[in-house]
């Protein structure tokens, strides 16, 4: 369609854009270096309790008592345990072995398992820390004046990531970022540039169904983000060793999926901004921002305080990002997301049927 | 008006790359004058009353603006001069006190001195008692009025204007002319660009640039005569169809 | 019914907390094949009523309609069949001239082929240009494919917001020429300026001043309301000449034209020998009087004052 070749024409030819839209998901990319130290509290946890002893009863009791986790199920079997990782309930699961206290006193030795979920390295690695750190203040308590003393060892299992790579969690997380901002930010400043220029007044004075005007200038910026989407993986997988456990083809429906609603928010915000200064500046404050802070890779969301974990529900990046993440990273199915991607659907269909609806016809 | 130049203007040229914007052009301008300058868009005006306010060095030739050279002392030459153009506005959510305050403040006039030149403006102006008033809230004519007034309000030798009297009505027009004149008597030189011909007459002598160059510059009577034209507007259609730039 | 009828258009802006009357009751019609001049300077209203005439802002209260269509009711069909050209032109500064025509084509559903008759004798001016980017043209060019642009899906008619503002002189009298060879094809044409001396170029202007139509009539007609005698007065000092003129109590106005200055007095009376003795008071020389005849400017500024 000729407005859709037109909207091509000036992002191919507005060079500096150009640069940022292709470019910069890129570098951000490879450019990543951050550490996060952030407090973990009430981590969602499950205990697997093989013996249900004294002794592992006690242990049970401080972690759950501890502020750093939260027991939310006590499971039965090690099928549940990764029905329930799966699920995303939890993020830690402890288990003790049969006998454990009975190994202890006649042994001195006893094991106890921390599982992990890993695709958020940084927290799993600091929830186990904290683990074994409550079991050998256990571990003091047995023994003020014994000689030999107990020994309780925790073995460690990492799900899904055993190396602990930040790239894991931080490639899902930049994927959402970096669609949002160019589909969000990029749609509505390009409608709002139209009407900065004076030359949406023509346009409107002619045939053209607004319905078409929207469309054509959405199209482009849904082929770059495709063309982003690629990249990315492309540099995930073959630079970054991130592998694509799950269907690559269910991956990219879900990020175009995620693309859309993206746009549409950005055709929302031009409905109601004058100036491209104001398009940008909405853009960043209600898109790029949330999208940082509540998605949930730089910040998990159950760290945070339960008004600020309700606010996240509304950001599409979160619902994106466990999407992501499952299927990336922990390779699960399209039954595993069925929720999420529900969601996000939902958001889309508003968020368009709203736009379109308020699309103005007329200058004021 | 005395002989003394406060424009003096030499071969000044101005070349971007292989462009010559502005091509040798020579000229003078007495104190006291009103001088005009026009010529279509692209011929050149904006580009040299750049660098006679210091505000764009020349590529070749010599000018002094006020006494001062403008390779030189450009920094003297914009301290004795005053500015306006359509684009150069004034604060509008500033009232029309804090205008004052500010551009007369700039060029470092004392505070006795702004109080007595906003009591004298607004009565010139008409505006006695609306010293409070948002500038924004005045109608086009009043504004460019008053920024006229203002760009001259620390007294300097010379005024540049740029296109003053763009989209305003007739009678404002020729009302801001009344202040030109008034300002001319007080012995402030006035430079002025337009493309309103009739405005041309206004003027004691008038320059036509093309392509760059100064294809005229005598009193508008004697341009009539010389190109045995009904009015200014009939000199320059006649020496603007010669132009081989088309302007923007 | 005729092209465009205005009836009783009031529109106000609300910019924060006050409102703009920017047209306080404008009525008026055009008739077909005809160029109808919106005069006046800026903030006059031009702008609005050419917005609200072309659907794109809805006036608070009146009717106007275009073609025979109502301007708020039936928008999509008068948005199918007018070409317009606002302020500044409104182009796509990075498409070139052909790419910018080729869009304009389509989206009103015609090529450029279909209508090429009626632009061709303007498009052969920027055609050597067809390649070069919108935003690097002259402002004479710019005008010039702005123009086409409105055209090439032959509206019935064609509305031209300032088209001439900002152009150099020797494009704005090819302009004109322009829109006479298209007055032959038949097309109604309403357009606007802040330029006098083009009103004298329309089949019949309105002049405009805050809001407010002062008067619609033919170039002629105006001038003929002009109900005083115009004297023209030239002699040296014209300043002085003019201040002493405005002392004087017989006179009405008295306003600088040039090289001449123009005075009207309160008495019909009153004329050449009034004249005559304040320039002997005021001991000027060379002092030339004449009766004249009075220009669109000189109309428009009388019926400013009343």
């Amino acid at each position: 369609m000729i407005f859709i070749k037109k909207e091509c024409l000036h992002i191919w030819r507005d060079r500096r854009t150009l640069i940022i839209l292709i470019w910069m998901p890129i570098v951000q990319i490879l450019l990543y270096g951050f550490a996060l130290t952030n407090e973990v509290k009430n981590a969602k946890i499950a205990i697997f309790d093989q013996s249900r002893d004294e002794a592992t009863t006690m242990i049970s009791d401080e972690i759950a008592a501890s502020r750093y986790f939260s027991l939310v199920k006590n499971v039965y079997s090690y099928d549940e345990i990764s029905a329930t990782f799966r699920q995303g309930t939890i993020r830690m699961a402890v288990v003790f072995p049969r006998n454990f206290r009975y190994d202890l006193l006649h042994t001195n030795h006893a094991q106890i398992q921390l599982i992990a979920d890993a695709s958020d390295p940084n927290t799993a690695n600091m929830l186990t820390n904290y683990a074994t750190s409550i079991i050998n203040d256990y571990q003091q308590t047995l023994n003020p004046d014994q000689s030999l003393p107990y020994t309780i060892n925790t073995q460690i299992r990492m799900l899904y990531n055993p190396e602990l790579k930040g790239a894991y969690s931080f490639v899902p997380g930049v994927m959402a970022l970096v669609l949002m901002l160019v589909c969000a930010m990029m749609t509505s400043i390009a409608i709002v540039k139209e009407k900065e220029m004076g030359t949406m007044e023509v346009i409107l004075v002619s045939p053209l169904k607004p319905f078409r005007i929207i469309i054509a200038k959405t199209i482009p910026y849904l082929l770059v983000s495709i063309l982003n989407i690629g990249c990315i993986l492309v540099l995930s997988v073959f630079v970054l060793d991130v592998p694509i456990v799950g269907s690559l083809w269910l991956l990219i429906g879900e990020s175009i999926l995620f693309t859309v609603t993206a746009l549409s928010l950005g055709i929302l915000i031009s409905n109601f901004a004058q100036t491209q200064q104001t398009a940008m500046f909405t853009s960043m404050m209600s898109l790029f921002l949330p999208t940082l802070l509540f998605s949930g890779f730089l910040f998990p969301i159950e760290n945070m305080p339960v008004p600020l974990q309700v606010i996240s529900n509304i950001v599409p990046a979160k619902w994106y990002y466990i999407i992501v993440k499952s299927i990336m990273i922990k390779g699960l199915g399209f039954s595993s997301i069925w929720k999420e991607t529900l969601v996000l659907v939902g958001m889309t269909m508003g968020l368009l049927g709203i736009s379109i609806y308020k699309f103005k016809i007329r200058l004021a | 008006m005395g002989n003394e130049k406060v424009i003096t203007a030499t071969e000044l040229t101005k070349r971007f790359g292989d462009f010559t914007a502005v091509d040798k052009i020579t000229f003078d301008v007495e104190k006291g004058e009103i001088f005009g300058f026009l010529g279509a868009n692209g011929a050149g005006k904006t580009t040299a009353m750049r660098m006679l306010c210091g505000l764009s060095l020349p590529t070749s030739g010599s000018a002094t603006v006020a006494g001062f050279d403008v390779y030189k002392e450009n920094e003297q030459i914009k301290k004795n001069i005053g500015y306006m153009s359509q684009k150069f506005s004034l604060y509008e959510d500033l009232t029309i006190r804090e205008n004052i305050s500010f551009y007369a403040g700039i060029y470092g006039v004392s505070d006795e001195m702004i109080k007595e030149k906003t009591n004298s403006l607004l009565k010139q102006l008409s505006l006695e008692g609306e010293e409070k008033t948002m500038v924004k809230a005045l109608p086009l004519g009043w504004k460019q009025k008053l920024a006229f007034s203002i760009a001259i309000v620390h007294d300097p030798a010379i005024v540049f204007l740029d296109e003053p009297t763009g989209g305003v009505d007739p009678i404002t027009r020729r009302e801001f002319w009344g202040l030109i004149y008034e300002a001319s008597e007080r012995g402030i030189t006035i430079f002025v660009t337009t493309h309103y011909m009739d405005e041309a007459e206004y003027c004691n002598r008038v320059t036509i640039m093309v392509d760059g160059r100064i294809d005229a510059l005598d009193t508008p009577a004697n341009l009539i005569k010389n190109f045995s034209a009904k009015s200014m507007d009939d000199v320059f259609l006649q020496l603007a169809r010669k132009a081989v730039r088309k302007g923007d | 019914m005729q092209p465009i009828v205005v009836d009783n258009i009031v529109m106000k802006y609300r910019v924060k907390k006050s409102v703009v009357d920017a047209l306080k009751g404008i009525s008026f019609t055009v008739d077909k094949g005809e160029i109808f001049g919106m005069i006046g300077p800026d903030g006059a209203g031009k702008t609005s009523l050419f917005r609200v005439l072309t659907t794109l802002l809805l006036a608070e209260s009146g009717k106007a309609w275009v073609d025979g269509f109502d301007v708020v009711k039936d928008y999509k069909e008068i948005r199918n069949r007018v070409g317009y050209m606002p302020g500044k032109f409104s182009l796509y500064q990075d498409l070139s001239v052909q790419e910018n025509l080729e869009f304009f084509a389509t989206i009103f559903n015609t090529t450029i082929d279909e209508n090429y008759n009626l632009i061709k004798d303007i498009y052969v001016q920027i055609e050597p240009f067809k390649t070069r980017r919108a935003g690097q043209l002259s402002g004479g060019m710019k005008q010039k494919l702005a123009l086409c642009c409105a055209l090439i899906h032959k509206p019935s008619v064609l509305f031209l917001d300032e088209p001439t503002t900002g152009v150099d002189a020797v494009s704005r009298k090819e302009f004109w020429e322009m829109l006479h060879g298209l007055k032959e094809q038949g097309i109604t044409i309403l357009v606007s300026t802040p330029y006098m001396d083009e009103a004298s170029l329309c089949d019949r202007v309105a002049l405009i001043q805050k809001g407010t139509i002062l008067s619609i009539n033919t170039p002629k007609g105006i001038i003929s309301e002009f109900k005083k005698p115009l004297w023209a007065v030239q002699a040296t000092e014209m300043f002085r000449l003019m201040n002493m003129i405005k002392e004087d109590p017989a006179v009405e106005s008295c306003y600088p034209f040039g090289q001449h200055h123009h005075v009207v007095f309160k008495r019909v009376t009153d004329g050449k020998e009034k004249l005559e003795q304040i320039s002997v008071k005021g001991n000027f020389a060379d002092v030339e009087i004449t009766s004249i005849e009075p220009n669109i400017e000189d109309c428009f500024m009388a019926l400013m004052k009343e």
